[in-house]
């Protein structure tokens, strides 16, 4: 009977739930419960506000209301299909799921789908051969350019020679983690500096072991791809273990403020990466004044302006922008995901229309096309001021080593194409 | 009136044998399979057989699963999720290895390697009991998942040791990859569901289920009654990690097509499985069902009815879900320790009398 009843409830509200509306619907698979929450609600918050401000101000994009429908994922992977497949039938235009491991189940999906998956440093990263991968977008940077510029950093840091220099990468033991490694062992071929890998295993808590290998072995850099509570526990164990801060390079999903608040004033001198400047914008004036004050904030507002929440309003206007960019293409208002799709593959961010949309220098200037889906690659290095309580960009942009990234790329993709029977070519 | 013994007279001993001995039972029965193979398939979406079926079925697989070591031969184990995964790797390294072959055989292999691996965990069950075999269990799930993420050969030198399963077809149509239709996925897990259905609820009612249930109710008085406690315990690993390796084989292959070791089968799912089978009825096909059932149906109810109807925020729905599913499964271990199986047999014994309850 009990189930009886469940299921008649779960008919109607899923008939309930599927009003046919024309605008255009962007699905927020987030994450504000679990171990990554700490990560996923300030992302999503400048996610949905970006939108909300959009629909307040101009009256969404191109005059066509944005919907933003959220669907909470707790960064598993089960849930997040269950998300996709809850959204999708709703006309959803593209898919930003902020989990390495959600992307790799929704890659073929969508490809099958015909629904973009913009996936902005994190996902898969031979997903920026777009021949391959027309489906896919991992502008403006991804993971193999993260570890590139991490070490092109070092090496300006140590005058052009990292030779002998011991370099350990600290790693969430999953697909994400794993993404840079084989860009890492091959940078360490080129540049000669021994590479050490120290897994934690999901959530991150636990990492006494690798802590003490630290120690012991004291290497002379350490490189973290961590998430959620494993960066505020890694950068505690460094301030316990007395590790220097300012060799220790967080990539940009762990240098947020809140992986590094908890450590107090031991964490000063933290670095990271970051592929989009922070502080004040313009634009935070509008978000202000139309979605805050009007009470329409995604969250409570706690994370307004911080590291991630700029973050994921830069993913919404690199978003919005591809909307705008398939209107534009297309000549229609109300645009179905292959269209967004057309818009992302021609999108063209400039330092003036940066400028005009009240977000200067937010990220790098960089342009699409349909053999390259992965955008510049540039990152910055910044770092944390513990008594001011802020990161400060240390460096200006800094240039991947696409000698090496770019033929990884093509192998794996390669690898993905064979296995997958596709054969290579622009849509 | 209609639920009854009387009028229904049995002249075989095959008839007086058979599963359903209530008329009522056996055309329900029948129903409801014939909705599943003959209704369901013509009518299922996406949606409905990603967030539903699928996972109902799958889950379903493994519950039943470990309801023959726990439930039936007294066994506890905590190592579902190790033994799904090593259904997963085995279908995954087997799919890669042999693309030729059918999927179907593969997952039928995935399940008879996992069987392999099941019963030598089993082992030291002939010594430890209780906590101490949970323990043991424990130990398979996070010594096997540490496994498959150490040794890359596992997920084929893949970067990000993920594993996905490639597109295979059976008869012509797509099963697993990302062109599978709703409705193909859904069957290869409805056929698969109703063979173990079948498979466990005979064991069960034979010599072998007779065996495992004197071991659980008493196996030093089993030992003496002439059954052979190695025998018997090894045969409950086997055949438990059996149903469970092809739950993990179509979890991999069919329902998500690509998973991580450590994500997908970590421990959470040797609770998840765990609670299915405490809460459908220890020692019962049909409470496999049910728990599968309760526990994938009810956090996509409750979050259809918290964000789609009442329009609450994401994440306190999801809190509310942790809430009302562990007060629920409270609610039942107090009300009725022996879970919705249980429930199910006051029902039909009430059924029996109805509408003259004296």
């Amino acid at each position: 009977m009990k189930m009886k009843n469940l299921a008649a409830v779960a008919v109607a509200a899923t008939l309930g739930a599927a009003p046919v509306m024309a605008d255009l619907v962007i699905p927020d698979l987030s994450y504000r419960t679990g171990p990554y929450a700490a990560g996923g609600t300030p992302f999503s918050d400048g996610y949905q506000d970006y939108f909300n401000m959009l629909n307040a101000r101009d009256g969404g994009i191109g005059g066509e209301a944005v919907r933003v429908l959220e669907c909470e994922t707790g960064y598993n992977t089960e849930k997040g299909v269950e998300c996709y497949e809850a959204t999708k039938g709703e006309g959803a235009l593209i898919y930003q799921p902020l989990s390495t491991g959600i992307t790799y189940q929704l890659i073929p999906k969508a490809t099958a789908d015909g629904i973009p998956i913009h996936t902005m440093g994190y996902g898969r990263t031979s997903a920026a051969n777009g021949e391959v991968f027309n489906w896919t977008f991992n502008y403006p940077a991804n993971y193999w350019d993260a570890a590139s510029v991490m070490v092109n950093y070092l090496l300006d840091e140590n005058e052009g020679s990292l030779e002998g220099k011991n370099i350990a990468l600290l790693f969430h033991n999953s697909a994400y983690g794993k993404e840079p490694i084989r860009t890492l062992e091959t940078l360490a071929e080129k540049h000669g500096f021994t590479f050490t890998q120290l897994a934690v295993d999901h959530p991150g808590q636990e990492q006494k072991s690798q802590w003490l290998r630290i120690r012991r072995e004291r290497p002379d850099y350490i490189l973290m791809w961590g998430w959620g509570v494993m960066n505020q526990v890694a950068i505690q164990e460094a301030v316990n273990i007395g590790y220097p801060m300012d060799q220790f390079i967080g990539n940009w999903w762990s240098g947020a403020e809140h992986d590094v608040t908890p450590a107090g004033a031991g964490a000063d001198g933290y670095l990271s990466l970051n592929m989009n400047r922070i502080g004040d914008l313009p634009v935070f004036e509008d978000i202000k004044t139309l979605v805050h004050d009007a009470g329409n904030t995604a969250g409570d507002g706690s994370n307004f302006g911080n590291v991630l929440y700029t973050r994921g309003m830069y993913a919404a206007m690199l978003g919005a922008e591809a909307i705008a960019k398939a209107q534009e293409i297309h000549g229609v208002a109300d645009v179905t995901a292959a269209m967004v799709r057309d818009g992302m593959e021609a999108l063209d961010i400039t330092d003036a229309r940066m400028e005009e949309l009240g977000m200067a220098g937010v990220g790098p200037a960089f342009s699409v096309s349909c053999q390259d889906h992965g955008g510049s690659g540039l990152g910055i290095v910044q770092q944390w001021n513990a008594s001011e309580g802020k990161f400060v960009a240390l460096t200006d942009y800094i240039a991947p080593d696409d000698s090496v990234t770019l033929p990884l790329i093509m192998e794996d993709s390669a690898a993905f194409a064979a296995e997958n029977n596709i054969e290579p070519g622009c849509l | 009136m209609f639920y009854r013994e009387a009028g229904d007279f049995k002249t075989s001993y095959a008839e007086d044998n058979q599963t359903f001995p209530i008329k009522f039972d056996r055309y329900r029965y029948w129903f409801v399979l014939a909705v599943a193979f003959l209704v369901i398939p013509f009518i299922i979406n996406d949606y409905w057989a990603n967030a539903i079926f699928v996972p109902f079925l799958i889950y379903s697989i493994a519950a039943i699963g470990l309801n023959i070591l726990t439930g039936y031969c007294g066994q506890v184990s905590l190592g579902t999720g190790g033994f799904m995964a090593v259904g997963a790797y085995a279908c995954y390294k087997l799919m890669t290895a042999f693309p030729e072959v059918n999927i179907l055989i593969h997952i039928i292999l995935s399940g008879g390697i996992t069987a392999v691996v099941g019963a030598a965990f089993g082992l030291p069950s002939l010594r430890i009991k209780g906590f101490y075999l949970a323990v043991a269990t424990l130990a398979a799930q996070f010594f096997l998942i540490w496994l498959f993420n150490k040794v890359a050969w596992f997920y084929n030198y893949s970067a990000s040791g993920q594993i996905s399963a490639p597109e295979r077809f059976v008869g012509g149509i797509a099963v697993t990859g990302p062109n599978t239709e709703a409705w193909a996925k859904y069957m290869v897990c409805l056929v698969f569901v109703t063979l173990c259905g079948l498979a466990a609820r005979n064991l069960t009612r034979g010599t072998t289920g007779r065996k495992w249930m004197a071991i659980r109710d008493m196996d030093i008085a089993a030992e003496i009654i002439g059954v052979n406690p190695l025998k018997a315990k090894l045969t409950a690993f086997a055949v438990s990690s059996f149903f469970v390796g092809i739950a993990g084989a179509l979890f991999f292959a069919v329902y998500l097509g690509a998973v991580e070791g450590g994500e997908a089968f970590g421990i959470q799912k040797s609770f998840l499985v765990l609670f299915m089978v405490i809460i459908g009825g220890l020692g019962s096909i049909f409470g496999s069902f049910a728990g599968a059932a309760f526990l994938v149906v009810l956090p996509v109810a409750l979050k259809m009815i918290g964000v789609d109807l009442l329009g609450w925020p994401t994440d306190i729905v999801s809190h509310f879900q942790l809430v009302v599913v562990g007060a629920l499964i409270m609610f039942f271990l107090i009300k009725e320790p022996h879970g919705l199986a249980q429930l199910w047999r006051v029902i039909k014994e009430k059924l029996r009398l109805w509408p003259f309850p004296h």
